[in-house]
């Protein structure tokens, strides 16, 4: 029992109020849905004996559209965040005036201070039919009759992408900040025009923070639920309604945790591609 | 059916006595039983289901505080309380989710004794099949689903769900699917409350097939969807609409209860399992069945009352007692068919097909 | 002088291909144009959702297409306690909701600020067997979908409630006590990572410093670890706050009867009651949230440079 005066021993005890609330209100409950999936769905959805793969064959049968587009709008939203985020971010910080570009990322985050739902409830007057992009639109006789936008898919990657962003920008802006621009100039002296010496200098070593920013966007969008559920209508439906579906109106516990769980999978596979070519590049610097 | 029918010939007996009743109506206010002063009761009922002084009247009445909090579909409401009554004293379920609590063991009898204002219901809706002798619940409001639409959109208006699978534009759907399949079976000449899993499969691709203008399956908050613009033509709980209607003071929202036939249904207050304060539930539910409250309730929300006192007294607007919307004919009432109980495993082959329905709708 | 005229010719022998620097000029003005160009779409992307919400707010008319003159009738009628028709929509309840928010959310950010700067603490400065795997359970709650976090620990509420309720016969209702669990939960591992990274930036020598000249283990604490790791407690305790006082799907699924917090408020009012004071309200909530947070940020910054 020396141990717990060492200092090894002393810091397992400063852990230990952590390990007990992460153990029990974290792992405990994950742990619990696990369980909860392989099992027979019983009167009022609840969970019972025998143990039953049947809702995974439901979760890659009939639900798997939702799953396949649940996952496509979280690439696109990816991917869309990128291209708008990197050269954004690598506007701020080639900036000369540091004042200048806190300023630049303030006015990233400040939208960001105001609560998801607000955020998102507001391309819903962006949006509707009778919305005001539609109402610009029609007055400017760009196009006959109204636009529907709200309640696509569509929605739901323009509320996503709006939702994400920051998360994307700023992982790049600290790489791009590290990044030694010297590294330009040797390369424009070795005879690399402005392309090739982005493609073959400056994004290479900026990957990690793409690689961060990528994670950051992908992870919460596949599991959006807020989003798809003000803006996405029947047409944007993703994976997150089906599962708060199952936990309420369609009263399917076992079928819900499977949902989630498959959902989880698809976030640790993605966090572990993450692992292997992130943090390895970081490690090559 | 039979019953509903008694209902309606009721109703329309009793409206001309309702129009020379009006002006010596005199009704004696509700008083509240001594001994719940400081106590708190919490509600869980519909949106836009009660007026708006209906619970602050109450607190007042009572010395009270009230937690009133809402759902958007019966089936959200029964989920939550499956998984452990979170602290609600009443709820107000539909018929066939009353039948199905009370076999699940989630309602607490009531005591009559406590709610002296039953006498004021309307006979021919007390005793139903779902909850013989009202042992569990009392009818809180009753009424129709049928189609709320944009006289813009619909110049010449709407008479079946057929113009509505047909419409070229934005529709919404609600999110009630027994009714929803209901309507579907009827359509295809089965019963509206079938068991049989082939049926309630092809009701579900019938609907999925005739869903492609639909953007939205929405929670209750269709008529929302519908004043704003977003959608042309929703199904919805008759009130709903009838709210938008009277709130804009305009002609530009219209309900229609479609000629196939649609769903008729009685929301009933009862008393969930664990409910931390039973007794002061029963009191609402007397204050609730008091004609005058009744009928505030009845003319903001513009349902159907079950208080018959309230109807005979004068006390429910002349204009929505005359409305065959809102109290349907004998003629229209054929058509309408109520949700019965349903055993677990039909109940669950309706929610997986409502499911598969969501996944493939409009898409 | 020989050696000169040789560098000179030499220079001369370069072939100058004129297409391709033609070609690369255009590029690097393309580029240039298109860095420029990119910020002004992304600020605008950013800001426009704002921007029409604030401006329809004072709109007459209850459309959000065309203004029709300015008013500030939604603004008084929150004032005056109404909020479209939804009954269970008073500002007297979201006044409640919002005293709900405070509530949960200074008592989850005290004890995950807590239990987070000591875990930080132990794994920045002690070994022992476990963790690694500590290290990579840390993160879990930062990645894990919050959907999946809100609905296994209801589940999991539930299932532990039941099981007491058959013990001893009394139930346990969700309310406070279950939303701040969970959002202790996920709070701890912003706080925990917050604050690591502060420590990763400190020296140790002043605390060896600190033992040497004869302080005790808990006077190098309250005397020289604690006041540098200070400005990372402080910046993970913010952190837990906005979090949690932002936070609607945890909360959503382990609120119990008559705890209704903000966001959950916002969500109802927005789901189920849209009317014109929606705009009205999130105009406010916007205003309030960016004092709030331009307040703390300046303390922060005040603590960091101390």
């Amino acid at each position: 029992m020396n141990w717990f005066k060492s200092q090894d021993g002393r810091g397992f005890l400063l852990a230990l109020p952590a390990i007990f609330w992460l153990g029990v209100f974290f792992i405990l409950p994950l742990f619990t849905i696990v369980v909860i999936s392989f099992m027979s769905r019983g009167a009022g959805g609840v969970a019972e004996l025998p143990y039953t793969l049947a809702h995974y064959d439901r979760t890659f049968g009939v639900f798997s559209v939702i799953l396949i587009r649940s996952i496509r709008i979280a690439s696109i939203t990816t991917i869309v965040c990128l291209f708008i985020g990197y050269p954004l971010a690598f506007f701020i910080s080639t900036r000369k005036n540091r004042n200048f570009q806190n300023l630049c990322l303030f006015f990233i985050i400040l939208p960001f201070w105001t609560n998801f739902l607000v955020r998102t409830y507001a391309w819903r007057i962006l949006l509707g039919d009778a919305g005001t992009i539609n109402a610009i639109l029609l007055s400017w006789g760009w196009i006959e009759e109204p636009l529907r936008l709200l309640n696509t898919e569509f929605a739901v990657l323009v509320g996503l992408i709006y939702g994400f962003f920051p998360f994307m920008v700023l992982p790049i802006y600290a790489s791009i900040e590290r990044f030694d621009f010297k590294f330009v100039d040797a390369a424009h002296d070795l005879g690399a025009n402005d392309w090739t010496t982005f493609w073959r200098v400056v994004f290479p070593m900026t990957l990690p923070g793409v690689l961060a920013g990528s994670a950051l966007v992908f992870i919460p969008s596949v599991g959006a639920f807020i989003t798809p559920d003000l803006l996405g209508g029947t047409r944007g439906l993703m994976i997150g309604n089906l599962i708060s579906r199952q936990f309420g109106g369609s009263g399917n516990m076992p079928l819900g945790s499977a949902l989630s769980v498959v959902m989880m999978a698809v976030v640790l596979l993605t966090l572990l591609v993450y692992v292997r070519f992130g943090i390895n590049r970081e490690g090559d610097d | 059916m039979r019953k509903l029918f008694l209902l309606l010939i009721l109703v329309g007996l009793f409206v001309p006595v309702a129009v020379i009743a009006q002006d010596d109506a005199e009704v004696e206010p509700w008083v509240c039983p001594e001994g719940f002063e400081g106590q708190t009761l919490s509600v869980y009922n519909w949106s836009t289901y009660i007026a708006e002084d209906t619970v602050p009247n109450f607190e007042e009445l009572c010395g009270v505080s009230v937690n009133y909090d809402i759902f958007d579909s019966g089936e959200t409401m029964l989920a939550r309380i499956r998984q452990g009554n979170p602290g609600f004293d009443i709820v107000i379920p539909s018929g066939s989710t009353i039948a199905i609590m009370i076999r699940e063991e989630l309602l607490v009898p009531l005591d009559k004794d406590l709610i002296p204002n039953i006498a004021n219901l309307e006979p021919s809706l007390m005793d139903a099949s779902y909850d013989p002798g009202n042992l569990y619940s009392l009818p809180y409001q009753w009424g129709t689903i049928g189609i709320g639409y944009s006289t813009e959109a619909f110049p010449d208006g709407i008479t079946t769900w057929e113009e509505l699978w047909d419409y070229d534009g934005s529709v919404a759907w609600l999110d009630d699917r027994r009714a929803m399949f209901g309507v579907a079976l009827t359509i295809l000449g089965y019963d509206a409350n079938t068991s049989n899993p082939d049926e309630i499969s092809e009701a579900r691709d019938y609907l999925i097939e005739r869903g492609a203008n639909v953007v939205t399956v929405a929670a209750d908050d269709g008529q929302e969807l519908l004043a704003r613009g977003d959608v042309d033509a929703t199904i919805e709980y008759s009130g709903d609409i009838f709210a938008i209607a009277d709130e804009c003071e305009c002609d530009s929202y219209a309900y229609v209860i479609p000629e196939e036939g649609t769903n008729i249904w009685t929301d009933n207050m009862a008393i969930p399992v664990d409910a931390p304060n039973a007794e002061l539930a029963m009191v609402f539910m007397d204050y609730v069945l008091h004609p005058q409250v009744g009928a505030d309730i009845s003319n903001y929300t513009a349902y159907a009352s079950p208080n018959l006192a309230a109807i005979e007294l004068g006390l429910i607007d002349a204009d929505y007692l005359e409305d065959p919307a809102i109290y349907p004919s004998a003629e229209t009432a054929e058509n309408l068919f109520e949700i019965t109980e349903s055993d677990a495993d039909t109940e669950q082959a309706y929610n997986d097909a409502w499911d598969e329905l969501l996944i493939f709708l409009g898409g | 002088m020989a050696a000169d005229a040789k560098v000179k010719n030499h220079v001369q022998d370069i072939y100058v291909d004129e297409n391709a620097v033609r070609r690369d000029m255009l590029l690097r003005r393309i580029g240039k144009i298109g860095l420029y160009f990119n910020p002004i779409f992304a600020y605008f992307f950013l800001w426009s959702p704002i921007l029409v919400l604030v401006i329809f707010s004072f709109n007459r008319s209850r459309s959000v297409s065309t203004f029709t003159g300015f008013t500030l009738r939604w603004y008084n009628n929150i004032f005056n306690g109404v909020m479209g028709t939804e009954v269970g929509f008073s500002t007297q309840n979201m006044l409640l909701a919002l005293r709900n928010s405070m509530i949960v959310s200074f008592s989850a950010t005290i004890i995950a600020t807590i239990i987070g700067t000591m875990i930080a603490m132990s794994l920045s400065r002690s070994n022992f067997p476990g963790k690694r795997i500590l290290d990579a359970v840390l993160f879990l709650p930062v990645v894990i979908p919050e959907i999946t976090q809100g609905i296994s620990l209801a589940i999991f509420f539930n299932v532990l409630f039941g099981w007491w309720q058959s013990l001893t016969g009394q139930r346990i209702f969700p309310g406070f006590h279950t939303i701040i669990i969970a959002h202790v939960a996920f709070n701890i591992s912003y706080v925990a990572i917050v604050v690591r990274a502060r420590m990763a930036n400190m020296n140790p020598r002043f605390e060896e410093a600190a033992r040497d000249l004869g302080a005790n283990e808990w006077q190098t604490f309250r005397y020289v670890t604690f006041p540098l790791i200070l400005p990372g407690v402080v910046a993970g305790g913010l952190l837990a706050f906005t979090l949690s006082l932002d936070d609607f799907v945890v909360t959503f699924f382990n609120s119990g009867v008559g705890t209704t917090t903000l966001p959950v408020f916002v969500y109802g009012l927005l789901k189920l009651s849209i009317t014109p004071e929606i705009n009205a309200i999130s105009t406010i909530l916007m205003v309030i949230s960016t004092v709030l947070i331009g307040i703390s940020m300046l303390l922060q910054g005040r603590t960091a440079l101390r």
